[in-house]
């Protein structure tokens, strides 16, 4: 236990670390994967076969070949960046826009046709359909799933620690070439801060469905 | 000279507002649309009616492209229907439809369902679209629903609603596929009053429906449709009292024995 309260502090700082990573990247992702659902239902062929390859790809890849091409592959094509941090914010964001992409094209699904036709047919555009009248039916069913894939990209996050950036696992890895003799608590300390982040989310799914349910 | 002049407005012969030039449509193998052509007036109130399957519904689809055509020309108001994007957009803003199982918009309230086309696709001022949303409310009789959702009303009065956001876009034409086909029998009435009295007005209007009652009071003509095909095209009363065609008295008289 000792080994654990000694390094609270480098413990908090991997916990911001991958905090901050998660955030970001859960950001970007969204934003990436909603813009890819659009576009998997846009009614422009090449919009839908994009997205369709980008999705299918990236999805049945693991994600450490995301983290190669971004660290690695990238900054050979002439995509440099000063810190690992930006490659592991890019692969992260770009494997699990995919995943995100696939569950908003299922809430997308979810909504009734009529809902788009009647949107159409009193002369809305297809961006105006999609913000005004899909997407927000659509978001109900896919809050619970979008948060499973927060809390995976939260574990995934830890990927990083292999591409020399210093979030809370590899801060773990650190502190267990230290104390070769405790890398069991060392390791259970890492769990129970990846716990503290991935927890609450899993509460926050949980609460969210309940009032889902209600609502119909 | 003037030759090229007045060749440079190839407008739709007569005054029709809505005209189909050798329609055809395909679903795979199923010819739904056979060379259909039909031009609608303004003003005019025309009736499609047939048995299921008949292409009818397809038909009036097409008028505002919900449904696409493989062939042939359709033109509302002289304007020849666009591919997809802003134009089409702009076009389907001229015609209101309303649907068989309402499709009001389940996450805005009555009020919202009626305003949202002018305020987001005419720019009209919220004020002024709410101002205007409720007058037409109370025409189709549902103003004292305005804040609720549409689940919570009946069918006849969200079909109502239907009505009044199609109208709040001030269409040239509307268009009405089966709009009491989803309807308990004891709200079909407060529906096709509605129509009725829009029809009374002067709104041109194609009608799909299985509702003889009001092809008779409110139409001007009464087009049968049987396998992809326009069969018959006369007023009421000459198509209800004699049919030329063997599929339009053999319907008719399946309907009469009921």
């Amino acid at each position: 236990m000792d080994v654990i309260i000694e390094n609270l502090p480098l413990y908090w700082e991997g916990l911001l670390r991958t905090l901050f990573l998660s955030v970001v990247s859960g950001i970007i992702a969204l934003i990436v994967g909603t813009l890819l659902a659009a576009a998997r239902v846009s009614p422009v062929a090449a919009l839908r076969g994009f997205s369709t390859v980008y999705v299918e790809v990236l999805r049945n890849t693991p994600l450490t070949i995301a983290f190669f091409f971004a660290a690695i592959v990238l900054p050979r094509l002439g995509v440099t960046f000063q810190q690992f941090e930006v490659a592991a914010i890019i692969a992260l964001s770009a494997y699990t826009a995919a995943f995100i992409a696939e569950a908003v094209r299922s809430g997308v699904n979810s909504v009734p046709l009529g809902q788009a036709e009647a949107a159409r047919s009193i002369g809305m555009a297809f961006g105006q359909v999609l913000s005004l009248i899909i997407l927000p039916q659509a978001l109900r069913t896919v809050i619970p799933p979008l948060i499973n894939i927060l809390i995976a990209l939260v574990k995934n996050s830890s990927v990083a620690g292999a591409f020399f950036v210093l979030e809370l696992f590899g801060y773990g890895r650190q502190l267990a070439n230290a104390h070769g003799d405790q890398v069991m608590t060392v390791l259970l300390g890492v769990a129970f801060f990846y716990l503290l982040l991935t927890v609450p989310l899993g509460i926050l799914a949980s609460t969210v469905e309940r009032k889902v349910a209600i609502a119909r | 000279m003037f030759a090229r002049f007045s060749l440079m407005t190839t407008q739709v012969p007569g005054d029709a507002l809505v005209s189909l030039k050798a329609v055809n449509k395909h679903y795979g193998q199923l010819h739904v649309l056979k060379d259909i052509n039909l031009n609608v007036r303004k003003g005019e109130v025309v009736v499609v009616i047939g048995p299921s399957g008949s292409g009818k519904s397809t038909l009036c689809r097409a008028i505002n492209r919900l449904e696409t055509i493989d062939d042939g020309k359709i033109a509302i108001d002289g304007k020849e229907l666009p591919e997809e994007g802003k134009e089409l957009a702009r076009l389907r803003a001229d015609v209101g439809m309303v649907f068989q199982s309402f499709n009001l918009f389940a996450h805005k309230t009555i009020l919202e369902n009626v305003t949202l086309g002018p305020i987001k696709v005419k720019g009209v001022p919220k004020e002024q679209a709410d101002k205007d949303a409720m007058a037409l409310l109370e025409r189709v009789g549902v103003g004292h629903q305005a804040p609720k959702l549409p689940a919570q009303l009946s069918g006849g009065q969200q079909q109502r609603v239907a009505i009044a956001r199609a109208l709040a876009m001030k269409p040239k034409v509307m268009l009405f596929d089966e709009p009491t086909s989803a309807l308990d029998p004891e709200m079909i009435n407060e529906v096709l009053d509605v129509m009725i009295q829009l029809a009374k007005e002067g709104m041109t209007m194609i009608v799909v429906t299985h509702e003889m009652g009001f092809a008779r009071k409110a139409a001007d003509r009464v087009v049968f449709m049987a396998d992809g095909q326009i069969v018959e095209d006369a007023t009421p009363e000459e198509f209800f009292t004699n049919p030329q065609s063997n599929r339009a008295k053999d319907f008719l008289s399946k309907l009469l024995t009921h």
